[in-house]
């Protein structure tokens, strides 16, 4: 039983990354119609921003949960801005191609300074240690990753479905030129939108490099599952990418446990059943 | 073709400086050249209607001083401020509101939503109070899907978010199309009431007895050029000509 729970929290934490990230890639999607495949790198680039943050500036964590995601949200502004908006209308394979480089070269230029190995980097020492449940014993910085990660797809959902400024992204995300006829300014909310997905990414960086270690290619091993689970979850609606993304994690964990050979694929086989069952995503509106 | 009539007849109530001023308007939607040289203008507190068949410019004309007209040429002033390059966010915060024909109402969005969506431009817009005063129907429904509304409460709503804004200076696509006649009359007296606040109003309408009852004047639309103008006053004198123009 303590390996069956063992497995479960290795899931949610999985599904925690899988919420942070599928979440950045549905709001880009519904806003820019991309398909940004940059995300993987993206994340990777939060988890080396904590690292730089605490290896040359001495700052820690705590700080470089707020830090990272807006140093590289405004990566990914500048990357709107300069590359990203002159594809609207284009063919999403354009913008699938386009990021699809930038993660390579992104990738690249990490790989070329510091090599496929892991950079270590330390649980802050408020969270180190572990609490025995009676059931299992939780190591505390786990048990914070997958609550704390809760919360910010919760907040995300919250300012996107239940706000004004949410009320302008849905409605921007359906009619972008009416939208702007109203007076917005749709092209910078666009970029922010962008901000917005990439600085999910990097909090999610953030989160994993204490667990995962910081590699430059942390996010291309993630980024291929992550699309796996947009796929099933449907590009559509936040709170089912939301919801996909954990209980995804949670059903890799479960068969790590059952049937440990078939984890790297379960994912897999579930996008193919979906796929053919419902092309659409399980939360996703036809197109 | 009819004869081109460029000097249009200035209106018979002129009660203020031009609101909009448009010359030789030219558009392109991608590779075809819709808009040949449109002139017309609009008087303050006046309501304007573009009468014309099906594709001749009409929508486009609004669609292009509106700012959402990719190529287009010639000079469009609102209030003698030049505006014909301007961003479509950037006019509309300049007081220009604009109600399309399709209505535009967001089906993610539910009735209060859509309602507020357009940001405050100005001071001076209506209240919510005085909003549901006008569109009753609307008060009810603050918590349904947009796009559940009916047709008519659809195009309430779609008028009623523009006049919250504050924009003096409104543009109205069909307000009346496919709808019944006892909604038609609401949007007349709506329409009637709004121009009684002072409100500038340009009409797009194939419906030109119902435009007549809203009107106090016309340019007549085809082959992306205004061709005719007249007066309300002058609506029965020309008659004739509006049924060969129209086709009707």
């Amino acid at each position: 039983m303590q390996a069956l729970y063992a497995q479960l929290l290795v899931g949610l934490i999985n599904g925690s990354f899988y919420a942070l990230l599928s979440l950045g890639l549905a709001v880009i999607f519904g806003m820019l119609n991309i398909i940004n495949f940059a995300h993987g790198a993206l994340y990777m680039m939060g988890a080396f921003t904590a690292y730089f943050l605490l290896n040359l500036f001495g700052i820690g964590y705590w700080w470089a949960l707020l830090i990272a995601p807006i140093v590289v949200g405004i990566f990914g502004m500048i990357l709107e801005r300069t590359m990203l908006q002159w594809l609207a209308g284009l063919d999403h394979l354009y913008g699938l191609l386009l990021t699809f480089g930038i993660a390579l070269i992104v990738q690249g230029v990490f790989q070329n300074y510091f090599g496929s190995s892991g950079l270590p980097y330390a649980i802050p020492d408020e969270l180190k240690g572990g609490m025995n449940l009676g059931f299992m014993f939780l190591p505390i910085y786990r048990g914070w990753v997958v609550v704390f990660s809760l919360v910010v797809c919760l907040a995300t959902w919250f300012l996107i479905e239940k706000t004004r400024l949410g009320a302008y992204l849905r409605a921007a995300t359906e009619n972008p030129t009416l939208v702007r006829a109203f007076g917005i300014n749709v092209p910078r909310m666009i970029t922010l939108t962008y901000g917005l997905g990439v600085g999910l990414a990097a909090l999610a960086g953030v989160l994993s490099a204490p667990i995962n270690q910081v590699r430059p290619l942390m996010g291309a091993d993630l980024i291929i599952v992550v699309f796996a689970v947009v796929v099933i979850g449907g590009m559509g609606s936040i709170m089912g990418s939301i919801i996909t993304g954990f209980a995804l994690g949670v059903i890799e964990g479960l068969t790590k446990y059952f049937y440990p050979e078939a984890s790297n694929t379960v994912v897999f086989v579930l996008m193919v059943l979906v796929l053919l069952i419902k092309p659409t995503g399980l939360t996703g509106r036809a197109a | 073709m009819p004869e081109v009539n460029t000097a249009v007849r200035p209106a018979a109530q002129t009660s203020g400086a031009h609101v909009l001023s448009v010359k030789d308007l030219q558009a392109w939607y991608g590779e075809s050249h819709i808009l040949h040289g449109i002139n017309f203008h609009v008087n303050e507190g006046e309501v304007v209607t573009l009468l014309g068949r099906n594709g001749a410019g009409k929508t486009t004309t609004l669609k292009s001083v509106m700012g959402i007209i990719g190529k287009r040429s010639g000079t469009i002033q609102f209030n003698g401020k030049e505006i014909s390059r301007a961003s479509s966010d950037s006019i509309a915060r300049m007081g220009v509101a604009f109600c399309p024909e399709e209505r535009g109402i967001f089906a993610s969005l539910d009735v209060r939503e859509n309602l507020l969506l357009p940001p405050i431009v100005s001071s001076g817009g209506l209240s919510l109070d005085q909003i549901f005063e006008l569109f009753p129907n609307l008060k009810d429904r603050l918590n349904s899907q947009g796009t559940k509304l009916s047709g008519g409460e659809q195009q309430m709503l779609a008028i009623a978010r523009i006049l919250r804004t504050g924009a003096r200076f409104l543009m109205l696509d069909e307000p009346t199309e496919g709808l019944a006649p006892v909604i038609i009359q609401q949007i007349g007296h709506t329409i009637a009431r709004l121009k009684k606040e002072g409100f500038t109003i340009l009409l797009v309408e194939q419906n030109f007895r119902f435009a007549s009852t809203v009107a106090d004047r016309y340019y007549v639309v085809e082959h992306g050029k205004v061709i005719d103008g007249f007066a309300n006053s002058e609506l029965e004198a020309n008659m004739d000509k509006l049924h060969t123009y129209l086709g009707v």
